[in-house]
Order: C-alpha cells, then sequence, then structure tokens
C-alpha cells in the first residue's frame, strides 16, 4: 500500500519541518503540490474554468497549509489532518470564485493516495505579488522564491539578522494569502 | 509565481515557533488568570463563604460550572485542528445541561412549589447577568487570540464554545460571591449570563477566527 508509505513520510517530514529543517519542509511541500493540483484542475475542469485557475487554488491551499501547521498534532496521523484543511480551502477558493461546490472529504483522501504528475503552470505574475509588499520584504521574497537563496544568505544581502529576515518573510506569507484573496483582475 | 517559486519561499519559512496547543495552554492559564484578579479585587468570596461549602446547593454551583468550563475548555482544545475528532468532548458538554436538569428536578422535588418562583428570581439577578460577562472579557479575549493560531471549519461555533469556556470559568469565579444558591436561580440567570458570553464569543469567532 503506497499511501501508508507516503503517509509516513509526509509525517516525517513535517516533524522535522516544524523542528527548522528547510529541505525536509521543500519536500513536504513538493510531494503535496501535485496532489492539489489533480484536485484543482478536476474541479476547475468540472466548472469550465480555466487550468490556471486551478494553480491559483493550489498555491492559495499550500499558504494555508503553511500558515495552519502549527494546529497538527504531530502524535496523531497527518492525513485526516491535511485530507481537513486542503478540504476546507478548496470549498473556500472556489467558493470565493463564484463556484459553489462541495467537496466530499473522501474525494480528497482519494486524490492523495494516487500518483499523479501534473505539471505546474505559471501563475499570478511575480510582479503583481512583489508590489504588494514594502521593503524590505520585497526584496526577501524575489532573493528566496525566485532565486532560490536561503534565509542565511539573504540576511547577508540585506544586512538585517537571520531572525529579522524571518519575521519579515513570515509577514510577506501572511500579506500573500490575502493577495491570493483578492479578486482577480 | 511559479508554485516551484512558492514552494522555496513556504520552505524557508519551516520552522513553527508557537504551536497550536502552547497557544491554548498559555491561553487557558492567561484566562484563568485575568478572571481570578478581576474577582479578587473587585469582589471577593461572600462572607459566609465556610458555612455555604458546607451547603450542598452551593457546592453544585461550583461543580456545575467548573464542569461547563472544563467540557468546554476540552472541546475548545480540538475545535482548532482541523480533522480532530469532536464527538467525545461534545458529548461531554451536552452532558452538563443534564446535570443541571437533574438538579433542578430535585430542587422541584425537595422545595415547595410556594416558594419556586422567589428562589428561581433570587435577590443577585442584576449582578449576575452583568458579573459573569464582565468576569469573562478577559478569558474570552485570550481564548480568541489563541484560537486565531488554529484552523475551525466553523468560526462561529468555535467562537461560541471559546463562549462556553469563558462564561463557566466567570460563572465558576462568580458562583463563590453569589449568595443565590438554588439550582432554579443558576437554572435561569446563570444560564442567560452565559449565553450571553457565548452569544458574543460566536460573534467574535465568526469576525476573527476565519482563516
Amino acid at each position: 500500500m503506497k499511501d501508508l508509505a507516503r503517509e509516513e513520510q509526509w509525517s516525517a517530514w513535517m516533524r522535522a519541518a516544524i523542528g527548522g529543517d528547510t529541505h525536509a519542509y521543500h519536500r513536504f511541500l513538493s510531494s503535496v503540490a501535485p496532489h492539489l493540483r489533480t484536485m484543482a484542475r478536476r474541479r476547475c475542469a468540472q466548472f469550465g474554468a480555466p487550468a490556471s485557475e486551478a494553480e491559483d487554488i493550489v498555491q492559495e491551499v499550500l499558504l494555508s497549509i503553511h500558515l495552519k501547521r502549527g494546529t497538527w498534532d504531530s502524535s496523531r496521523p497527518i492525513a485526516p489532518w491535511i485530507s481537513t484543511i486542503i478540504r476546507n480551502k478548496l470549498i473556500d477558493s472556489l467558493r470565493r470564485r463564484g463556484r459553489h461546490i462541495d467537496v466530499p472529504l473522501d474525494d480528497v483522501i482519494a486524490v492523495l493516495q494516487v500518483d499523479e504528475q501534473a505539471q505546474a503552470q505559471e501563475r499570478l505574475d511575480v510582479d503583481r505579488i512583489l508590489k504588494t509588499l514594502k521593503e524590505p520584504q520585497r526584496t526577501i521574497v524575489q532573493a528566496i522564491s525566485v532565486e532560490g537563496s536561503s534565509v542565511r544568505e539573504t540576511a547577508g544581502r540585506v544586512n538585517m539578522t537571520e531572525g529579522a529576515v524571518r519575521v519579515a518573510l513570515h509577514r510577506a506569507l501572511k500579506a500573500l494569502l490575502l493577495t491570493y484573496r483578492e479578486p482577480m483582475t | 509565481m511559479k508554485t516551484d517559486e512558492l514552494i522555496n519561499l513556504l520552505s524557508q519559512d519551516s520552522a513553527v515557533r508557537f504551536r497550536f496547543g502552547q497557544a491554548l495552554a498559555v491561553a487557558l492559564l492567561a484566562g484563568v488568570l485575568l478572571a481570578g484578579l478581576f474577582f479578587f479585587a473587585a469582589m471577593g468570596f461572600r462572607p459566609d463563604i465556610y458555612a455555604a461549602l458546607e451547603s450542598l446547593r452551593f457546592i453544585f454551583k461550583l461543580v456545575v460550572t467548573l464542569a461547563l468550563f472544563l467540557a468546554a475548555s476540552n472541546l475548545m482544545v480540538q475545535i482548532g485542528r482541523p480533522g480532530a475528532r469532536l464527538q467525545w468532548p461534545a458529548v461531554t458538554l451536552v452532558l452538563v445541561p443534564l446535570l443541571l436538569v437533574g438538579a433542578v428536578v430535585a430542587e422541584l422535588a425537595a422545595v415547595p412549589s410556594a416558594r419556586w418562583g422567589a428562589q428561581m428570581i433570587g435577590r443577585n439577578a442584576h449582578e449576575c447577568l452583568s458579573l459573569i460577562p464582565l468576569l469573562s472579557i478577559g478569558p474570552l479575549s485570550a481564548f480568541i487570540l489563541a484560537l486565531r493560531q488554529g484552523a475551525p471549519q466553523h468560526p462561529g461555533r468555535a467562537g461560541a464554545v471559546a463562549g462556553l469556556a469563558a462564561g463557566g470559568l466567570a460563572a465558576a469565579f462568580y458562583a463563590s460571591n453569589c449568595t443565590d444558591d438554588s439550582p432554579l436561580f443558576v437554572a435561569l440567570w446563570y444560564t442567560l449570563a452565559i449565553g450571553i458570553v457565548t452569544g458574543a464569543g460566536y460573534l467574535a469567532g465568526k469576525r476573527w477566527l476565519t482563516w
């Protein structure tokens, strides 16, 4: 059974991530994203919405998982936790786009268990997102997201402590979630 | 932004500084302290507290309000966790009103019907209705603040549960000041006062607990 192994793997990565292991967290998010993409595309196709909209939803759900990761009780299985977040945010995100729908939790769990690799598409152009941020958040976000710098490297570049960069990054991520929730122009 | 770029961004923010469970534990402690400080500064125990401790009715007031506080807190610490099982905590919470109904029935059997009205109206209805909500402002604020770290499926309901917990805590303190001990008084006025706090919690939840 693949999914049990996957769940163990996700739990292990998430536990390490909460302790500050950025590599484990990167693997975790990269592993979750394709499943989100499959779910979001399926729902968008149902409404005749473009697949590009699905990628917005993927990113919004990833941000929500990120900002609420402190609610996972690491002594509990990760699957019920993540499935519930995904389901709730999928519904919210679709609703905000004017598509009222119920997503059964079982559907979410089923897709989490399937291996599917949909290719990502670029969404929400970087400029628009960066414009909503103030300095030094903008430089920090650009360096880490586009250029793939670490917090330490970025701290050196913007002449801030690592702690200050972490705080700025965390605030930027909260602001980012609001950007996703603005009506699309 | 590409999703891969977003993932780069998120993974650099991996560490969790303040976990949800810790936030709730701090909020519960802060709630008890805030309500306690306000209580001892503004009210304090009733003068005949030691005599009252020998009265079954007085003890029952403390038991039922503390039971509400504990049962609602137990539900509150789960309600912000996606995928958590809420059935048992919810069942425990429903047992509290049953406890009160039982006491009311016992009181109706023990007291002649001519005195039911007087027992129910009591002498401290105004204090009860104003002091319980006042005492719960501190705890309710602390609980809502902590629940903001959570991810409740129904924000209004989560806020209402925080209101029940805060109301139960406030009522437990107030009960040790109030001299109306009849379960009939408790069933009417305490329920109304805690209902006010629960309603406030519901509205606060709608307003501040969406995520």
